[in-house]
């Protein structure tokens, strides 16, 4: 067991209790702060697998806005303190079997897969790869992308002003 | 590299790390703090022609130093009705999260925290820490002063970053790297390879890049004073409205905390800079070490460059502070979203199609 694994362990550990916390807590805030430690330890652990673009990203996009987004909204709400979360348990039966059904199915593909493992030395940097293959391969995908963001802008302002 | 002599020196992978990590925190940011914090209060005092601390040590040189011991005894106080463990998480998160940016910084070609690819865009994604931890302040201090200074700070950190991103992107499209420590070795030489004067090609794109480069330059430093939360931009502080916005309730070390981190963001923001704009460590004469054969001597004069340029850019950020009245929200917003973002939307799409054609 070297450094790595144990930093990758502590980077699980992290994002599987946090995201524990994010369904069981009862405050708002507190369940949106423990999904800031989520996406941090998704973060961490995309870094170890070589993924340096994609974990920057994730702190960009999750972290620097959809979080603080999300923040906003719960602090600018009246009384949050006194909003009652319902975090108790309903319709045992069927979520049961639902649960056991994702279980099971997430359990076989990840016995089945023939997962490549490489011995790499260290990861190279992976940004201008991206950018070649969306820009080549994916390039109306892409852009595709671009204009339904673009719809999506346009459609926020014109809800903004009325 | 100085993370190759720390592996000869202990001998394991771990330890050289560990002290690689930690250094840029002993040897840089504690006496930078330390020396910013009078240098503040003497540049204030000398704009409004007053003499400053003069009282502990020779013009008042150790009064930080008696500040802290102060600061360091002081009672911990926690408000009744504060969301503890928030409120102790806070600062916690903010000065980890403006101590990340350190990791990214080319203080010198021997000596980068963690020379990663993503350089600028890993220092960009980090502030989004800062933003969490002010806001985890605010609302936990149960203090409207500090939710509504908190709120008016995230709203303009987040605000401020997309004119900051957009310049960083017409840096990247002209250089093609993200890595700081290959976009300060391109601006090697003399001081017109810097990427304010055009950066290193010669030719014709150099002299449509100058005006561009420069309008550029005052565009990204007007937004990263704003992210800073500095004069003129210091609406989440105002101390006329706000009491002192998002650390009102705080007190003792983890003020001291706030204190540092925005010391240390200040630093930052001006590294940020003068890495992408100003060559990063490159002299803009030359070096004393290749005059005398002393190659050794070259790494060292790098660093006292990237300070001396860094520094100098705070203090540009303290003489506007004791210059400028503050701005009210509404024009705040308007200078953000009316002013800068277009210019730097055209400036971007003017360096697209020069580096295209």
């Amino acid at each position: 067991m070297n450094i790595y694994d144990i930093v990758f362990y502590l980077f699980a550990a992290i994002t599987v209790l946090s995201a524990f916390f994010v369904v069981t807590t009862r405050n708002i805030v507190y369940s949106a702060y423990y999904l800031l430690f989520t996406f941090f330890g998704v973060a961490g652990i995309y870094v170890l697998l070589g993924a340096d673009f994609i974990a920057m990203v994730q702190l960009i996009v999750y972290v620097g806005g959809i979080l603080i987004l999300i923040l906003f909204g719960v602090m600018l709400t009246n009384k949050i303190t006194s909003v009652e979360i319902k975090t108790g348990s309903v319709q045992v039966v069927p979520a049961a079997v639902g649960v056991a059904l994702l279980a099971g199915i997430l359990m076989a593909s990840m016995v089945d897969t023939k997962w490549r493992s490489v011995e790499t030395a260290m990861p190279s940097a992976t940004t201008q790869g991206i950018g070649m293959l969306l820009i080549q391969q994916y390039a109306i995908v892409f852009e595709l992308l671009g204009i339904l963001l673009l719809i999506a802008l346009i459609g926020a302002a014109s809800m903004a002003r009325k | 590299m100085i993370y190759d002599f720390f592996f000869k020196l202990t001998g394991s992978n771990f330890l050289a790390d560990v002290i690689q990590s930690l250094l840029p925190l002993f040897i840089f940011i504690l006496p930078f703090a330390l020396f910013a914090v009078l240098f503040e209060r003497k540049v204030s005092a000398h704009m409004q022609d007053r003499l400053g601390p003069m009282r502990v040590g020779y013009h008042g040189i150790l009064q930080t130093i008696a500040d802290i011991l102060k600061l360091i005894q002081k009672e911990d106080i926690i408000p009744t009705l504060a969301d503890k463990p928030l409120f102790n998480i806070a600062p916690v998160l903010v000065f980890a999260g403006s101590y990340a940016a350190f990791a990214a910084i080319p203080f010198s070609s021997a000596f980068i925290g963690s020379n990663i690819d993503l350089g600028v865009i890993f220092i960009i994604a980090a502030s989004g820490f800062v933003v969490a931890g002010i806001l985890m302040a605010g609302w936990s201090s149960n203090n409207k002063y500090s939710l509504l200074g908190a709120m008016r700070s995230a709203a303009q950190i987040i605000s401020y970053e997309i004119p900051t991103v957009l310049v960083v992107l017409s840096i990247i499209m002209i250089t093609g790297t993200t890595n700081l420590l290959t976009l300060s070795e391109m601006q090697t030489g003399h001081f017109w390879n810097w990427m304010i004067f055009g950066g290193p090609q010669m030719g014709l794109a150099k002299f449509i890049f100058i005006p561009i480069m420069i309008i550029n330059f005052v565009i990204i430093y007007i937004s990263t004073l704003a992210e800073v939360n500095r004069t003129p931009f210091d609406i989440p502080e105002a101390e006329s409205e706000l009491v002192s916005g998002y650390h009102t309730e705080y007190s003792g070390m983890k003020f001291a905390m706030f204190f540092l981190s925005e010391y240390a963001n200040m630093f930052a923001v001006s590294a940020i800079v003068t890495a992408l704009f100003l060559g990063g460590y490159q002299s803009p004469v030359g070096y004393l070490g290749n005059l005398f054969g002393a190659h050794w001597l070259i790494p060292i004069e790098q660093f006292f460059w990237f300070t001396a340029k860094g520094i100098f850019f705070v203090f540009v950020q303290m003489w506007l502070r004791w210059t400028l009245p503050r701005l009210r929200v509404d024009q705040l917003m308007a200078l953000c979203w009316k002013y800068l973002i277009p210019i730097a939307f055209v400036n971007l799409l003017i360096i697209g199609l020069i580096t295209v054609l």
